[in-house]
């Protein structure tokens, strides 16, 4: 009984440790961003890693999920000879909420593990000690300019996904089932506010820019140095980030969509 | 890969991230159409305005001239004071012009219709419309019914 109460406790402690640790990092992490934007070649490469090389993955999700949107919001407008009403539907479900959601969860998957993995073998291979022997400060280095490149590259991917996604519906609604292109992109144009809409769901891509990329940098940095240690550490990066992406989805649009 | 190809490809990347902003902003939003700044405004007083919201268009014999900018509650006249913003390439509407709320389609959304009177001044920036008619409400239209047989 009192076992089970001790580990309970140390649980949590452990819990609230490493979101303490978590913190503490984010900090230091900001702290070194001037440095990092001084020399902004190593944030170009991060965005090549983690921005390029997610760009086809979110191209042919966004078409796909662009199609399926208009086909399965076909089938029901259609019983209310509502159909002319599918563009908004695609647009407003792709800009509002799945744009960003999907890229997020996306970008965990691709751009975040592979963050994880990298910073954890640097840790196990003991170059994050050697750095700071050359009196390099890994914050500035290595952490910094990944930070900064996700924070940037997940809301342009989002909008690059809803803009594919739109034209994937296009693709189905238009020459597939028949709806008059004039309807689509005019009611389209009507319902969808700039203003309210794509650019609160690029706001939502920033906040998940800046929690994926957070997670997957401070889980590598923060692993057993071994290489089971990096892959749970991996693993738990991909976890925690997709539950933070749709936790924090339902606290943003509760913000920024009820009246 | 060399420091120059990775530069190419990540301006790439931002030359789509702009494209994709330019047809959000441009085909799928309303950006493009906005009237911000370019549009004169008119009040109107509705006895009711039924389901209207702001930002519904507002037309002449079909044709979108403008939209409704803003709907709130005068409390003096106990009506509802409709601003509507027409854009400025169609500034010659007729002071005694009709406006009314109207639905597009049985269910469709609600906007309103302007229809041009006869006189020679025009309407300006700040001006009244004098002549409305309200929304036709379905269940009161359904009770003047069933009272009247």
């Amino acid at each position: 009984m009192l076992n089970a109460i001790q580990s309970l406790g140390a649980k949590t402690l452990s819990a609230v440790a490493t979101l303490g640790r978590a913190h503490a990092f984010l900090l230091q992490t900001l702290i070194g961003m001037p440095a990092a934007i001084a020399r902004f070649s190593l944030v170009i490469q991060q965005l090549y890693a983690s921005g390029v090389k997610t760009l086809s993955i979110i191209l042919v999700s966004g078409l796909f999920v662009g199609m399926v949107l208009a086909l399965q919001g076909y089938n029901t407008l259609v019983q209310f000879g509502a159909e002319e009403s599918l563009g908004v539907v695609v647009a407003l479900t792709l800009v509002r909420e799945l744009g960003p959601v999907v890229t997020g969860l996306l970008f965990a998957g691709r751009a975040g593990s592979a963050l994880t993995a990298e910073i954890g073998l640097m840790k196990s291979t003991e170059q994050l000690s050697g750095l700071e022997m050359m009196a390099i400060d890994p914050y500035q280095r290595i952490f910094a300019p990944r930070l900064l490149a996700g924070f940037l590259a997940l809301p342009m991917l989002a909008a690059m996904f809803s803009a594919v996604g739109v034209l994937g519906g296009h693709l189905v609604a238009v020459e597939l089932l028949g709806v008059d292109v004039g309807a689509y992109w005019s009611q389209m144009q009507s319902a969808v506010s700039f203003q309210a809409d794509v650019v609160n769901g690029l706001i939502k891509g920033v906040v998940f820019g800046l929690v994926v990329t957070w997670i997957a940098i401070f889980e590598g940095a923060d692993c057993i140095p071994t290489p089971e240690g990096v892959a749970s550490a991996t693993t738990r990066t991909v976890v925690k980030s997709s539950l933070a992406v749709l936790g924090l989805d339902f606290l943003l649009t509760a913000v920024m969509f009820s009246v | 890969m060399n420091a120059r190809a990775m530069e190419i490809l990540v301006g790439t990347f931002m030359l789509l991230f702009f494209a994709a902003m330019v047809i959000l902003a441009m085909k799928v939003s309303n950006l493009a159409s906005l009237t911000g700044g370019d549009g004169y405004k008119v009040v109107a007083y509705f006895e009711n305005i039924g389901g209207l919201k702001p930002r519904a268009p507002v037309s002449a014999s079909g044709v979108r001239v403008g939209q409704v900018s803003d709907i709130e509650y005068d409390p003096e006249t106990f009506q509802a004071k409709v601003t509507l913003s027409i854009n400025n390439e169609y500034s010659e509407f007729p002071i005694d012009t009709t406006a009314g709320i109207y639905t597009a389609g049985l269910l469709g959304e609600q906007y309103i219709g302007l229809d041009p009177g006869g006189d020679i001044d025009f309407l300006v920036d700040g001006d009244e419309v004098e002549f409305t008619q309200s929304a036709l409400v379905l269940e009161r239209l359904i009770g003047r019914v069933l009272v009247n047989q």
